[in-house]
């Protein structure tokens, strides 16, 4: 890992926020699984598999996985946010294996919003 | 659960009321960062108020813009954080910590688990800044074994930052010293209390002690110590970045800022909310929260687990701060907010209470080992129908003896669920002592 100086701090987040956007001869999409102990509870580890198997199959390179804490809506978890290149991210509720595998076939590889399951789109804006 | 005919008929998060009317500062980076890539917090600004305070600041000055900030303690206390800092600072000794409290375990809280889980390089970044404050080298975070997985990202955190240069020798080439490390609490409440925390740190069995020395003069192994809760932390990298008038720009006149509540119950939306302080019970149960589940009327909400109280459908509309609840006769305690149905018998919701505090009694003070011991026995018999005459008076004078007379915190406290729901549903004791059973809950 490389050590930061109080310089290089800003440097370094200009950097990364720019390797961090979704680009058209790189990551294409990015799909993040909520994973705080409320997410997991819910079922969030199956809803990762799923869709690691479902990536697996699917050949594609261009797709990033992350996994980030509880986004607040303990109730609706499973969540999961699909973001794909020029698009708002769309969150999706109470998701489990078979849904991630419905949403990954129709929102990342055929292009289309799996409606059905939706909770809402875009980001939060903190204060 | 909603459905949508077209993409543009998605509602934005902003549209959806549960979030619409929130404001996120603690926790501004949920859902959106990867815990465990220090890069995702770095690229929202993470570290941007280390960096400040440890550069351009001196610990004089960081005191002021916490102190300015209006900052009070986020466990529940609502100690102002600034003077907390200026006590230790002004404690002369070679050897101060800095540690933070990440005990929680009032029943039904888990802000402070979320935080951990999901944003933790925001605590560690705190836990810096304090420590330039008060001119510590060395800090501790005290997690119970429960969170495993805040104490996994709390670690892999630490490695990143240690990795980084943003925690250790000589951080970010700036020559201040800082190192911290994770200590696993192993289950008991009282260890949530200051001095029992330190005493459990120290290797002893976590046990409270008197205050005074408070630990800013006496704290771990005798040295000057600060301890602030989790969410306090994670409020300070943001406060020394944007400033003190950012930070007091919300809330009201003595208590500044948003709070984190788990809300929970009976009730729509279950999960985790930030409001300013001063925002109403009804804006919290019926926009954020969507509702009462099966549109059952509200009953009262609990605010403070075992060291708070009840708050009836009669005061919905006050401002929820740290005056204002305690005035109600709850306290604002670390943010468990469990909102309750009609069907919900009160002289149960505080025999539940009293039963977790008798059984989270460490036992080194009489009030609190016996007296939670008999007055749990007077609610277990009015509980099942078996009160007598008297028994009301008789729960109020414990209640009373044990607040003034009990060592540490958990005791002064653990009366409150009782005498709260005196308070306002002493018609329910009375019912249970006249009538047999009153309406009990499921």
């Amino acid at each position: 890992m490389m050590k930061l100086t109080a310089e290089k701090l800003g440097q370094f987040k200009d950097q990364l926020l720019a390797g961090n956007a979704l680009r058209e001869d790189g990551s294409r999409v990015r799909i993040t699984v909520h994973m705080g102990t409320c997410g997991i509870a819910s079922g969030a580890k199956e809803v990762m598999d799923a869709l690691r198997e479902e990536i697996a199959a699917s050949a594609r390179k261009d797709i990033l996985v992350n996994t980030s804490g509880c986004m607040g809506l303990c109730s609706r978890e499973p969540l999961v946010t699909v973001e794909c290149i020029g698009q708002e991210p769309i969150k999706y509720q109470y998701m489990d294996a078979e849904k991630t595998k419905l949403v990954f076939r129709e929102h990342v590889l055929n292009g289309k919003v799996h409606l059905p399951f939706v909770l809402a789109r875009g980001t939060e804006i903190s204060d | 659960m909603e459905e949508h005919d077209t993409v543009n008929g998605i509602p934005t998060m902003q549209e959806l009321p549960f979030f619409a009317r929130q404001k996120i500062r603690v926790l501004k980076n949920r859902g959106v960062i990867d815990p465990g890539r220090i890069e995702d917090y770095i690229a929202r600004d993470g570290y941007a108020g280390m960096v400040k305070a440890l550069t351009k600041m001196t610990p004089e000055e960081i005191i002021k813009e916490v102190t300015d900030s209006g900052l009070r303690g986020r466990g529940g206390a609502g100690f102002p954080t600034g003077a907390k800092w200026r006590f230790a600072s002004q404690s002369k000794n070679d050897v101060k910590y800095v540690i933070c409290n990440a005990d929680e375990g009032d029943p039904g809280a888990y802000m402070d688990r979320s935080v951990l889980e999901g944003d933790p390089q925001a605590v560690l970044e705190g836990m810096v800044i304090a420590a330039k404050a008060i001119g510590a080298h060395q800090g501790y975070i005290y997690c119970r074994a429960e969170y495993p997985l805040a104490i996994q990202q709390l670690n892999i955190a630490i490695d990143q930052a240690k990795g980084h240069g943003l925690i250790g020798q000589n951080i970010l080439d700036t020559g201040f010293d800082f190192d911290l490390e994770v200590y696993q609490g192993a289950g008991a409440f009282v260890c949530g209390e200051e001095t029992a925390l330190m005493t459990s740190i120290e290797g002893k069995r976590g046990m409270p002690r008197p205050r005074p020395p408070f630990p800013a003069v006496s704290g771990l192994w005798g040295k000057p110590s600060v301890l602030n809760n989790v969410e306090t932390l994670a409020s300070v990298p943001q406060i020394i970045l944007k400033g003190a008038a950012w930070y007091a720009s919300v809330g009201t006149e003595k208590s500044r800022g948003t709070k984190v509540f788990a809300l929970t119950g009976d009730i729509n939306n279950v999960g985790l909310v930030e409001v300013p302080m001063g925002t109403t019970l009804r804006t919290i149960v019926y926009d954020i929260g969507g509702g009462m589940r099966d549109n059952r009327p509200f009953k009262a909400a609990q605010l403070g687990g075992p060291s708070g109280g009840c708050i009836p459908a009669e005061h919905l509309d006050a401002p929820i701060d740290y005056e204002k609840v305690a005035e109600l006769g709850a306290i604002m305690g670390s943010g468990g907010l469990i909102i309750m149905n009609d069907e919900k018998n009160m002289v149960d919701v505080a025999k539940f209470f009293m039963e977790f505090c008798c059984d989270e009694s460490c036992g080194k003070c009489v009030p609190c080992r016996e007296g939670t011991k008999r007055m749990l026995e007077i609610l277990s018999n009015l509980a099942k129908s078996k009160g007598k005459p008297g028994d009301i008076e008789r729960l109020e004078e414990l209640a009373g003896m044990i607040k003034i007379t009990a060592l540490c915190g958990l005791g002064q406290t653990a009366p409150n669920p009782v005498l709260s729901t005196i308070r306002y549903f002493r018609k329910e004791y009375e019912e249970r002592i006249m009538r047999g059973k009153g309406p009990s809950g499921p």
